[in-house]
């Protein structure tokens, strides 16, 4: 078990009280696992993977334990994450491009980084080079400044970077977004090469974009409005999803090489819920077509087939919980 | 004749420092827009399809070539009667946060299309004139009116403006990644209004670099590669027979959801060449993609479309027979005669500092036209360079 987060909480203080961005969140990502996490924007993605890493100053910690190849992350306490920062856990973050200083070249800010982490640049120099040539630039990178390098040699250099010290977990914020298709195929296909050689042993990678998550995820975890909708593995998730909200979200992606003329695709409606006084029972409830009665109360996220957690009353009362006969017909209308 | 013509339509960039590098981000664009039809123009970034949108807006000149909408050169307005061609022709761009003043009220965007437009629409005309713009984008007026940009959603933004731009009798819409900031349960909805609109008679240039959003939405389709048309044509038929390598390797990086990328040891389609498996021991990482993508040699290039520097104008495959226009241009940069050929006039001070760029013809006579075959009928491919 490489990563275990047990009932994780961060809120945004604000003037008007706090905004629970992440609300309650358990989940565990094994050794050699790409995990996806997926949502629409607002829903707390990107702020459970930041806080795994760095905390801002206006997120706080409300509860919930943290453990990375069991050891407890002391997420909460800036310093204390120093230690751990770029070797055990790292990020690639949303504008890779813009993530590198300006004013140094690419081995002299590499170099500082490293000794901020009390490793010397000497003995990962070679390491680095290699990994250099393993993603296609030319050695002569470390020399350059940022700004001599095109937009997509700044991403492959930031990975690398991110992973020089072999880091136990890599948080890829958005790392595929904004880029056309045969880059983003290209960084995909790079992440699962980084996994596959042992440079990071876990992953998780955070975007909206859920076509891209089932070509390079293992698993994917789907979040709505602060908790955690459903999770299983990627092939699950796109073929027999359980929960409303998941099935409605890939109903509403068009695909290549299909004719939509007859049967034009529907979008959710409505919005997700402020969370700032998030509504009680399942807050999908709102735009939820198959909402009942029950649905007031909340939904336990529960493993209602092997491997495939859910939290929706109604995809518990189509499933018995650990039932494990493929035969069932998912929750079609 | 078609609503919107685009013939042989150039553009060259100045770059570099002083303005000495030329960029040509156009190649002699070809097509047409007909009332009731989608074009959506497909490309990489840097592949010059944001540069055509503007062209058409009038927001920046053309190098050469011509754009007629409903017969007329849309060059030959003059400033001060754009406001007459806008009445027809209007865009929407990619971020909806962007384009609201956040201090103003949303619906401001409106106001001052009444103050150039109908200065004298007031009151109750005026207000059902708003309403039936907002009802035809699926909006309730209660919910977007009055309210400032930061309260609404980014769909509701973005269908404000398209509602904007349907207060004036357009004709033509020009819409450029309007849906690349929407999350993916509001996209389809903005989609689906553009399918409405296009019903209802609308001409709609949807640029985008998302096949799938293409595929939904258009009609006919153009792929543009650094500035070229590689293949255009129905989008039925572009996407379900395509012809060129670059079309067939953009179509096979799609990521889609029921199939892995070829290469993760799924189905490969046809034509295109089995990949180099990921994992394996061999080769770096940049080959192993590269390897699925016949054409393009470097996907991380990030499409951009090649640069012309002073001394290396022409790219290498037309530089054998068109030395003379590499003289012309080695004139030009020295104290030498300089030759008549004006299509960008230089300023004074960089002819004085002998930076002087190459001229627009001789780049346009060396880059030579790609030809447009028509493989099937209403399908147009360019042919192949033998690499």
């Amino acid at each position: 078990m490489s990563l275990k987060v047990d009932n994780l909480r961060i809120a945004y203080r604000t003037l008007r009280g706090d905004v629970r961005a992440v609300d309650g969140v358990s989940f565990s990502i094994a050794d050699g696992e790409i995990m996806g996490l997926a949502g629409e924007s607002g829903c707390g993605k990107s702020t459970l993977g930041n806080s795994l890493v760095f905390l801002e100053g206006r997120m706080n910690h409300v509860s919930g334990t943290v453990e990375l190849d069991g050891v407890n992350l002391p997420i909460a306490d800036y310093k204390a994450m120093n230690r751990h920062r770029l070797r055990d856990v790292s990020v690639v973050p949303q504008y890779a491009m813009s993530a590198l200083n300006p004013t140094r070249k690419i081995g002299r800010m590499t170099a500082d980084l490293v000794k901020s982490r009390g490793a010397d640049y000497r003995n990962v120099l070679e390491e680095f080079k290699r990994r250099i040539d393993l993603v296609g630039l030319p050695q002569n990178v470390l020399n350059m400044y940022p700004f001599e390098l095109s937009g997509g040699m700044r991403q492959r250099t930031t990975m690398v970077i991110s992973t020089l010290l072999n880091p136990s977990l890599l948080i890829g914020d958005e790392v595929t977004s904004a880029l056309d298709v045969t880059t983003q195929r290209a960084v995909g296909e790079m992440l699962m090469e980084f996994r596959d050689r042992g440079f990071v042993k876990s992953m998780i990678v955070i975007t909206h974009d859920l076509s891209v998550l089932a070509q390079i995820a293992d698993t994917i975890l789907v979040m709505y409005a602060g908790k955690l909708a459903e999770k299983a593995s990627s092939n699950t998730i796109v073929d027999r999803p359980l929960h409303p909200y998941t099935q409605l979200l890939l109903g509403s992606l068009p695909e290549v090489g299909l004719r939509y003329d007859e049967a034009p695709l529907t979008g959710i409606p409505g919005r997700p819920p402020s969370l700032l006084n998030p509504p009680t029972g399942c807050r999908f409830r709102d735009r939820c077509p198959f909402a009942f009665d029950k649905c007031a109360e909340e939904p336990p996220f529960v493993e209602l087939r092997p491997g495939h957690e859910v939290a929706c009353w109604k995809a518990m009362e189509d499933n018995a919980p650990v039932n494990s006969e493929p035969a069932s017909q998912g929750a079609e209308p | 004749m078609s609503m919107l013509e685009i013939r042989d339509a150039s553009k060259v960039y100045r770059t570099g420092t002083f303005g000495g590098e030329l960029k040509l981000v156009l190649r002699r664009v070809s097509f047409n827009i007909d009332r009731g039809e989608v074009v959506s123009l497909i490309g990489q970034s840097g592949s010059g399809k944001s540069t055509l949108g503007k062209i058409i807006l009038r927001l920046s000149p053309l190098s050469a070539g011509s754009v007629n909408f409903e017969g007329t050169d849309i060059s030959t307005w003059a400033k001060g009667q754009l406001r007459d061609y806008y009445r027809h022709v209007q865009g929407v761009f990619q971020d909806p946060f962007s384009s609201y003043n956040p201090l103003y009220k949303a619906d401001r965007v409106f106001e001052m299309v009444r103050s150039v437009y109908f200065p004298n629409l007031h009151g109750r005309q005026w207000h059902d004139k708003i309403e039936s713009a907002l009802e035809s984008v699926a909006l309730n007026p209660g919910d977007v009116l009055n309210k400032f940009p930061h309260q609404l959603s980014g769909g509701q933004q973005q269908r404000l403006l398209i509602a904007r731009a349907l207060l004036l009798e357009v004709k033509l819409l020009v819409a450029d990644e309007i849906i690349s900031m929407l999350d993916a349960s509001t996209r389809v909805d903005v989609l689906n209004l553009l399918v409405d609109l296009k019903r209802k008679g609308l001409g709609i240039l949807f640029i985008t670099h998302d096949l799938s959003l293409g595929n939904y939405i258009s009609d006919k389709s153009v792929i543009l590669r650094e500035g070229a048309i590689v293949e255009m044509g129905e989008t039925q038929k572009v996407f379900g027979n395509p012809q060129h390598s670059y079309t067939q390797s953009l179509l096979t990086a799609v990521p889609q959801l029921h199939r892995r990328w070829a290469g993760a040891g799924e189905s490969v389609p046809a034509g295109v060449p089995a990949a180099v498996a990921v994992n394996g021991s061999g080769g770096a990482l940049g080959q192993a993609h590269v390897a699925n993508v016949p054409v393009d040699d470097d996907v991380f290039r990030d499409g951009e479309a090649r640069r012309y520097s002073k001394s290396s104008l022409y790219p290498p495959r037309s530089s054998g027979p068109h030395e003379p226009a590499h003289d012309a241009k080695r004139a030009g940069s020295g104290p030498g005669p300089r030759p008549s050929l004006m299509d960008i006039p230089d300023q004074p001070w960089q002819r004085r500092f002998g930076l002087a760029a190459p001229k627009l013809g001789a780049i346009l006579a060396a880059d030579g036209t790609q030809a447009l075959v028509e493989c099937e009928p209403g399908h147009f491919v360019a042919v192949e360079d033998e690499l």
